[in-house]
């Protein structure tokens, strides 16, 4: 990994300082089907393009937060911390206002 | 074949236009979409077609290091990767082509022992399924390797290997150009620079794809893109379970033969074999993070450099040549997707993470058995996609995470 990510404590790192923790999901609440719970262990976008994924500051503050990432150029526009932002493309809930 | 037209050929495969309709749609010209298109072809599948967005052998299957074996962990496993070196070993007969496949011995270092306990259950599997396959220890690995440290000097001394005779190393790019020559001489058309954008499909059956040189009107879709299956079944409005991750690799200088043998450390991370230009080959396990980037890292090269001395340190002064990336579509179950899918005639052929290449010859076949009689084969039934559906995992991982 040659490129720099952008901790929202502690500013931009060289990428090895991270753990990667995978394209967001929305993960499978009480009371969903099998195939729900199948879906969200399992399958995944790979989206060739942008993303929105976890990295963990391992070496660093180890803090969670959310990335935008290009899959193709790694190029990174955004870090924030989760909740602080909802990402663009993730859906709301079923049933949420 | 006449000799004056054997000796004089001007290209190994010809340009075609792309025509309106095929029986066959491959997607993909590495070796697998080839081999499928021989193997159609030789069934007497008239119309087939290979679209290709780059050049054949552009994907996985003009980078990877060429590593064939067949002692996996799982029976499923076990079993297919068995009948793809069977007929790997018959192959350069088959298509005619010199493919330099050397049986050189394939041996998997355990450095603790967890990881001989792993040996031994590996072992065990093979012997059942009739693979060749013994758990050795340090005089034996010497004798087979004695430039390998086998002291106690590292922070993880050796301490057995797996061993599996009849593991080697083949000519990748070889086996992709026998495979196109031999099925474009049998009417496959191969279109190269032909990149496919959509899949149509009406009324939950494929009924053809768009590509960059116009739409093709078909009733069966393969994809065989390895690295980009996720791209091309979402066309089809297909789930896979895979994340892309790049995988690299780097030769040194040529050195005169001095290792005979294949060796793979998962505790190190890493795996060499020395080629028949003499260049020694050194690889390591998939970037931790997914990307469709082929580029590779100074990273790599640093942490693999490091680890390969410490199986080898008389590689202390060999110069680095070159160094290259290519993209695996990594499953969670470390085996493949093959088969149909939820979308009629749209199948797929992917999930082949770090490990694919040895397993052409009998995806080649098993394809178009597939294809050609409608009925699925025994040997590829468990790799269906429907498997995580099902709950039904085929784990390799203790068998295919490092040693691909
Ligand atoms: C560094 C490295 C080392 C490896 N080592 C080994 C090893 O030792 N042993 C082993 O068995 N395996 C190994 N592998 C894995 C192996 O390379 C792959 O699993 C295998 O080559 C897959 O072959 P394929 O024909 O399915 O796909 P590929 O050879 O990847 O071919 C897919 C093709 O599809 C094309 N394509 C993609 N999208 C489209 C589209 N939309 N339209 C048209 N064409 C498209 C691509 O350009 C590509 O040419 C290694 C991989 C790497 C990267
Ligand atoms: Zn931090």
């Amino acid at each position: 990994m040659t490129f720099l990510i952008t901790c929202p404590n502690c500013g931009p790192r060289e990428a090895l300082e991270f753990s990667y923790g995978g394209e967001i999901t929305r993960r499978a609440g009480p009371g969903s089907s099998s195939a729900e719970l199948t879906g969200y262990l399992f399958f995944r976008e790979n989206a060739n393009g942008w993303q929105t994924e976890w990295w963990l500051h391992r070496d660093g503050c180890r803090m969670w937060f959310l990335a935008e990432r290009h899959t193709f150029t790694n190029e990174i526009r955004r870090t924030y911390p989760p909740g602080s932002e909802p990402p663009v493309d993730a859906q709301a809930p079923e049933g949420a206002a | 074949m006449h000799p004056v037209r054997y000796f004089k050929p001007w290209r190994m495969w010809r340009h075609h236009d792309v025509e309106k309709t095929y029986d066959v749609v491959i997607v993909g010209g590495g070796a697998h979409g080839l081999a499928m298109a021989y193997e159609l072809a030789k069934r007497g599948v008239k119309k087939v077609a290979v679209l290709e967005k780059s050049y054949i052998g552009a994907g996985g299957s003009g980078r990877n290091t060429t590593i064939v074996r067949a002692n996996y962990r799982t029976p499923e496993g076990v079993a297919f990767y068995k009948e793809a070196l069977r007929l790997y070993e018959q192959l350069a007969q088959e298509l005619d082509y010199n493919l330099l496949f050397s049986q050189q011995g394939h041996l998997t270092l355990a450095h603790a022992e967890r990881a001989v306990n792993v040996a031994h259950e590996r072992a065990e599997v093979n012997r059942l399924l009739g693979v060749d396959s013994r758990v050795i220890y340090p005089d034996e690995i010497g004798r087979l390797c004695p430039v390998l440290d086998l002291s106690d000097r590292p922070a993880f001394p050796i301490m057995a290997a797996l061993y599996h005779p009849p593991g080697g190393v083949i000519r990748h790019d070889a086996v992709v150009w026998a495979y196109a020559r031999q099925a474009d001489r049998m009417g496959v058309h191969i279109h190269q620079d032909t990149e496919v954008t959509g899949v149509v499909v009406e009324d939950g059956r494929v009924a053809g794809v768009r590509t960059s040189r116009g739409d093709i009107s078909t009733r069966v879709v393969v994809s065989a893109v390895a690295g980009w299956t996720s791209e091309v079944a979402r066309m089809a409005g297909v789930r896979v379970p895979i994340v892309t991750h790049p995988l690299q690799a780097f030769v040194t200088e040529p050195l005169k033969p001095f290792l005979h043998v294949i060796l793979v450390s998962a505790t190190l991370h890493v795996y060499v074999s020395q080629t028949d230009r003499g260049e020694v080959l050194i690889g390591s396990e998939i970037e931790p993070y997914s990307s469709y980037s082929q580029a590779s890292t100074l990273n790599f090269l640093e942490v693999t450099a490091k680890h390969a001395l410490e199986l080898l340190p008389m590689l202390g002064r060999v110069k680095m040549m070159r160094a290259w990336g290519g993209l695996c579509d990594v499953t969670p179950d470390y085996s493949p997707i093959m088969g149909l899918t939820d979308v009629d005639g749209f199948l797929l052929d992917g999930g082949w993470g770090t490990y694919g290449f040895k397993a052409t010859p009998i995806v080649g076949v098993t394809m178009a058995d597939l294809i050609h009689t409608g009925r699925v084969p025994d040997l590829i039934a468990p790799f269906a996609v429907s498997r995580f559906w099902e709950r039904r995992l085929v784990s390799e991982i203790a068998a295919a995470a490092v040693s691909h």
